[in-house]
């Protein structure tokens, strides 16, 4: 069997050169990975290519008459001098700088004092329950925020009641509106931040603490000298992923305020999609979605060349 | 009995100061750590007990912490002749199922050949792959919906199962990758020598070992298909509607019916919450994978 042998050959380590001076197909192993390519190429790729034709035509949902036919860059234009487009992207990335610095902080801040704390069973609870929030179903997330948020009967007014604030109309009001968003993103989101630190923690060697330990008390320099460079790839990997769940975030602002009220809290994908499926301008839609595709983009390179090594690199 | 005996002198000095040090700092940790825990439960504390909540004392201020649960919320939901829900929460079964075993059929053989083997342009590749998980899904979403209406796949399962595929192959090649990578290519040589094709020793040797970053791949690809909600709400909007379609549904209707959203919320969030914290310390490492290498 040519094709066992030729697969023994690529096995070895050594294989590489030999690989390149007789390039010859490994038939096995591109029958193993080409059901998920072309899985992916169907589902991922095909799309994305009929998304960006899309763009150049007039596509109404509503009006199909003339549609599909070639527009150049009409639509571009429409969504570069669409004030709406532009305040939901600016939205989007001002909630976004928001979370990242909150979550990172307390995300930080929860994970030091799990790690210094020496009380094992509330830490593991602690730990367990961390989970808890990033597995809630955004969408029930958002609706349990339109009942915390209530005015008359919120948990949230309750309790600042307690503390003598008057009652915040926080779906009513547009700014309040968008707090509340980011209110509930920051409860959600947190755990992950403090997840992933807690990880990062587990790195830094012990006798390197110990040392730091005979030159300062300060448990701040401590943190900042010693600990934070072990941090720092953490922190950045947990603001790219960070980035591009916000960009795409869709589901628990749509169950919390619907982009409402009026458009004061549509982020991005809310406006993409009603666009495309409450205008049907499909066509519109399209070239707002392949710019926030090109956005992804930038930030999917820049994740990869900041974080993944590449699978050859040991 | 007294310590200091047993242990090596170290490890008596450590359990002395420990004893000493439930000092002020240790207790003001413990508060905030409790401070956390109510943080994180409360929510889904409030959620779960307006269910249980007659519509009165949903509206009572103060908030009611302590109340005669009732079940008839649950009871409408789940058993009224016009409810939904118990439909919704099948049709969320089979697709993320369906779609999470397809992932794994699609993905762990993916992950193993590029694990193991050379060849140009795997780079790209490997990028490619990676990062279809980074692209919004309204981007796909958009085509998509077109796609679908003209193969008459609008409203089936079919077409949520496809589409989730975007996300969960990538998972899954991702988290297995690494997983293959730790396995000795000893042992596919070994595998070979006793007469084993590629298959065989991917599928006899390699993915029995493999099973921690494949269950946790699985995990992640099925709680992130059950709580999808935008390709869902744009695919299958009349029939076949998964479980959070219906629950973003309770807000267009007149008169908000708190008891039976939460009902509907709890429904939906519990199977996989109790999931994660089962699981918590695989997800744990699954979801911050590749964050902090």
């Amino acid at each position: 069997m040519a094709n066992v042998a030729d697969v023994a050959n690529l096995a070895e380590t050594h294989s590489i050169a030999r690989h390149r001076r007789f390039p010859r197909i490994n038939w096995p192993a591109l029958a193993m990975i080409m059901p998920s390519v072309i899985a992916l190429l169907l589902v991922g790729l095909y799309p994305l290519l009929f998304v960006v034709s899309l763009s150049f035509q007039r596509f109404l949902l509503n009006r199909p008459q003339n549609n599909g036919m070639f527009v150049g860059f009409e639509n571009y234009a429409t969504v570069l001098s669409d004030e709406l487009f532009w305040s939901s992207l600016g939205r989007t990335l001002t909630m976004l700088v928001i979370v990242l610095i909150v979550q990172i902080v307390l995300g930080i801040a929860i994970a030091v004092l799990i790690d210094s704390s020496r009380w094992r069973i509330v830490n593991w609870t602690v730990k367990t329950a961390l989970v808890i929030p990033i597995a809630m179903t955004p969408a029930v997330v958002g609706l349990l925020g339109v009942l915390i948020f209530n005015r008359d009967f919120g948990l949230v007014n309750y309790l600042l009641g307690l503390i003598g604030i008057e009652k915040i109309s926080w779906l009513g009001d547009p700014t309040m509106a968008m707090v509340a968003i980011i209110i509930t993103d920051i409860w959600q989101w947190t755990p992950f931040a403090a997840l992933i630190m807690l990880s990062s923690l587990a790195l830094v060697p012990h006798d390197m603490i110990e040392a730091a330990r005979l030159d300062t008390k300060n448990a701040w320099m401590i943190f900042r000298y010693v600990k934070l460079p072990y941090l720092m790839p953490g922190i950045t990997a947990f603001m790219i992923i960070r980035t591009a769940d916000v960009l795409k975030l869709f589901d628990m602002p749509f169950t919390l305020t619907r982009g409402g009220p009026g458009v004061s809290t549509e982020l991005i994908s809310l406006y993409i999609q009603r666009m495309g499926f409450r205008i049907f301008d499909m066509g519109v839609a399209s070239a707002q979605a392949v710019l926030l595709l090109i956005l992804c983009i930038v930030l999917a390179r820049a994740y990869i060349r900041f974080f993944y090594r590449a699978p050859e690199s040991e | 009995m007294t310590y200091a005996g047993n242990l090596p002198s170290k490890q008596a000095t450590k359990v002395a100061v420990h004893r000493q040090r439930i000092s002020i700092t240790a207790w003001l940790q413990l508060a905030l750590l409790i401070l956390l825990l109510v943080f994180i439960f409360g929510p889904f504390y409030w959620m779960v007990s307006t269910s249980l909540k007659e519509q009165n004392d949903t509206f009572a201020i103060p908030p009611k912490f302590i109340f005669t649960p009732t079940l008839e919320h649950y009871n409408f939901v789940l058993f009224s002749p016009s409810a939904i829900v118990p439909t919704g929460l099948q049709n969320s079964l089979i697709v993320a199922t369906s779609t999470t075993v397809l992932a794994l059929l699609l993905g762990t053989p993916a992950a193993y050949v590029l694990a193991r083997f050379e060849f140009r342009g795997k780079r790209d590749l490997w990028f490619w792959f990676i990062s279809n998980r980074f692209v919004s899904p309204i981007v796909v979403a958009l085509p998509f919906f077109l796609i679908a209406r003209d193969l008459r796949m609008l409203n089936t399962p079919q077409a949520l199962i496809l589409i989730y595929l975007t996300f969960n192959v990538p998972l899954v090649v991702w988290l297995c990758l690494d997983q293959f990578r730790a396995i000795p290519r000893d042992l596919d040589e070994q595998a070979k020598v006793d007469g084993c094709n590629l298959f065989q020793a991917f599928w006899r040797i390699n993915l029995p070992l493999a099973i921690p970053g494949v269950v946790v791949s699985a995990i992640l690809s099925f709680i992130f298909s059950w709580n999808e909600l935008l390709f869902a709400l744009i695919l299958n909007r009349s029939t076949g509607q998964t479980a959070p379609v219906q629950a973003a549904n309770f807000m267009t209707g007149f008169g908000v019916k708190w008891g039976e959203m939460m009902a509907t919320g709890t429904l939906i969030v519990l199977p996989v919450v109790i999931f994660a914290a089962i699981v918590s310390r695989h997800l744990a490492r699954g979801l911050t994978m590749g964050a902090i290498k």
